[in-house]
């Protein structure tokens, strides 16, 4: 038994978030609370699978899961060495949390409204499970729909506004994996392989070929929509500031970043990215990030709303994973890998954050969390440490990507990078501390009272006096949840263990890059 | 005159599909209703299948079916490529399906799935807003 659990691995980590997505509608008609509770175990199990893969593939190596038997050029196969067997356990573990951290916003709703958004939850982790695993190209186009059309679903559940980010998200994101389609039709037309072990092979030949040229032409501009690389960004501000605030954290922290992992995996595992023609493009990429770091940046300081500062922000830390592909050489590919996942954690930390602010206030504009962590002092210290690991503050994880990609660029010679970098990093510290003053500095909230226990009070008043409503029904609503502490458990427990990741990820950063090294210094 | 049949022969197929995928994209920029910008986005979808299908096409190739008198791999049609659009027209139904989806929900919320009309909506509504917290 455990023999075949051992040896079916890799299709069992994508395939039970499956399994949950497809019995949470059947288990909900029974009772909702079961529904919910299926897609966590099967979650938590993926994620528990998950680990014992990346123990078993930094014992014996890699490993290739050949579906139905078929050997690998002709049929479908899961291949996977230490860098995505790693990324694995960042997208369960974080897909994990988030299921967790869901709960209190379905409390209490309706069995439709329960299920679906627990389904859809679930398939969004198995599609990014499924891009991160697969070896095979056409397969990898399947996944990213599954997680796109899941992620449409899920933006569109935040609301009126979600609707209409989500419909403009839809039509960028057809034409992005329609350009992605087309670049696979035209690599399989030179190649005539869609594995992409076997295609590394074959390409070399033809890698000068316009065709070739044209295919990767497509696959930037395919990637870089889903990845929201600088000048195609614009459908992701507003998708991530209006998504479900439960599945936030896991679309703007992991599913922006799974693109640039299949970026990277096609330019350096299926191209050779150091000949002169994949140069030129990476050259391109390099480009894009530098400016979208920059551009991102300034974005983010002039928003006013959380999320949005953290959407912009997001445009710019996704840079620093561009620039680390377009830098090339073993730091700087381990300065993009460790940012992939470095940034993941932080991204979905501040998100877990502001949807409990949300959750327990209603409010989401900066200029409002005045006083805010006498109220909130474990979800305001996950902020800070999240924030600070944005900066690059040692010895959080955040340092360590920044660290490795100003050590690539010197290694290359491209100081403009590093000066960009620098640059990037200081920008992000204006915002982020911003945001602290804000949360323990500003006493002065809205009409001059104290704290935004004050200023909601004296709204709730204002609003109760225009509606006519009892003032104390009215307050009651607004500060939604009462409970002993200080959000509801499950709630607490994911901006918890996303702090903890941030901090573990920053000081075991020397084994995680032992882990990470044979599956880079391959391609290098 | 020849040059140009042997032209058409090779590439013009892919020429036609080219056009009607920017087609699509050009329809998806320009057009102001949502339903329209929809419509294109599957005459984008659709010129992508037909790319892959004329790449399966061969000369004088048969269904790929086992059947006496054709012996090899050159007297059938790659049938891989037909295989893998059936898996892109599911997608792409499943990305019309949610489109339509969010459409009715957008026209239930504005009242209009015209782009002007929604963008003075939303304008509107930020600036209600912004009324709220003062």
């Amino acid at each position: 038994m455990s023999n075949m659990i051992i040896s079916n691995l890799p299709v069992l980590v994508v395939l039970l978030p499956l399994a949950g997505a497809l019995f949470c509608p059947v288990i909900s008609y029974f009772s909702r609370r079961a529904g919910r509770l299926t897609v966590i175990a099967f979650a938590g199990t993926s994620f528990v699978l998950s680990v014992v893969q990346l123990l078993r593939i930094t014992d014996v190596g890699k490993i290739s899961y050949h579906f139905g038997g078929w050997e690998p050029p002709f049929g479908i196969e899961f291949s996977l060495d230490s860098l995505s067997a790693v990324l694995l356990v960042l997208i369960s573990g974080t897909g994990f949390v988030s299921t967790i951290y869901s709960l209190p916003f379905f409390r209490g709703k309706s069995r439709f409204r329960s299920f679906g958004y627990y389904s859809v939850l679930s398939l969004l982790i198995c599609g990014l499970l499924g891009m991160t695993s697969t070896g095979d190209v056409f397969n990898l186009y399947v996944f990213l729909e599954i997680t796109s059309l899941s992620g449409y679903a899920l933006i569109a559940m935040g609301g009126d506004k979600g609707v209409l980010s989500s419909f403009r998200y839809l039509m960028i994101g057809t034409i992005g994996a329609s350009f992605y389609l087309l670049g696979i039709a035209f690599i399989y037309g030179e190649t005539g392989t869609l594995n992409m072990y076997d295609m590394s092979g074959l390409v070399g030949p033809v890698l000068s070929s316009g065709t070739t040229m044209v295919a990767m032409a497509f696959f930037v501009v395919g990637f870089g929509i889903k990845m929201a690389l600088f000048p195609l960004h614009g459908w992701q501000p507003a998708a991530y500031t209006n998504a479900h605030p439960g599945a936030a954290p896991l679309i703007a922290g992991v599913m922006g970043k799974v693109p640039a992992y299949a970026m990277l995996r096609f330019f350096f595992y299926v191209f050779n990215a150091n000949t002169q023609y994949v140069e030129r493009f990476l050259v391109v990429v390099g480009i894009m990030s530098a400016l979208g770091m920059i551009y991102g940046s300034l974005k983010a300081i002039r928003q006013t709303d959380f999320r949005s500062m953290l959407a912009y922000s997001s445009i710019a830390q996704i840079g620093y994973v561009g620039l680390g592909i377009a830098i090339t050489g073993y730091y700087g590919l381990m300065g993009a890998v460790i940012h992939i996942i470095g940034h993941s954690m932080m991204k979905s930390c501040l998100f877990f954050c502001s949807g409990a602010i949300r959750y327990r206030y209603g409010e989401t504009a900066m200029e409002r969390f005045g006083q805010i962590y006498r109220k909130m002092p474990v979800t305001c210290a996950a902020i800070v440490i999240a924030a600070l690991s944005m900066v690059g503050v040692p010895p959080l994880a955040g340092f360590f990507s920044k660290w490795y990609l100003a050590l690539g660029a010197a290694n290359m010679g491209e100081y403009i990078f590093i000066f960009v970098l620098v640059i990037s990093s200081l920008l992000n510290a204006v915002y982020f501390f911003r945001l602290f003053e804000n949360m323990f500095m500003n006493k002065n909230v809205a009409d001059g009272s104290k704290g935004i226990g004050a200023y909601l009070a004296v709204k709730a008043e204002k609003k109760a006096e225009r509606d006519s409503v009892p003032f104390k029904e009215m307050a009651a609503t607004k500060e939604g949840y009462k409970g002993r502490l200080e959000i509801p458990p499950a709630m607490l427990f994911a901006v918890i263990v996303s702090a903890l990741g941030i901090i573990l990820a920053g000081l075991f950063n020397a084994q995680l890059v032992e882990i990470l090294g044979p599956a880079i210094r391959e391609v290098v | 005159m020849d040059a140009v049949n042997i032209f058409l022969a090779e590439k013009g197929i892919y020429m036609l599909t080219v056009i009607l995928f920017f087609l699509g994209m050009f329809g998806m920029a320009v057009c102001g209703n949502y339903m329209k910008k929809l419509i294109c986005m599957n005459i984008m979808q659709v010129a992508v299948i037909f790319f892959f299908l004329c790449l399966g096409e061969k000369d004088g190739g048969t269904i790929p079916v086992a059947m006496e008198g054709a012996a090899g791999a050159d007297d059938y049609v790659n049938p891989l490529p037909h295989a893998l659009m059936l898996t892109a027209i599911v997608v792409s139904l499943g990305t019309s399906g949610v489109g339509l989806a969010l459409l009715m929900r957008i026209k239930e919320k504005f009242g209009s799935i015209e782009e002007e009309d929604i963008i003075e909506k939303e304008k509107g509504e930020e600036a209600d807003e912004q009324h709220d917290y003062q």
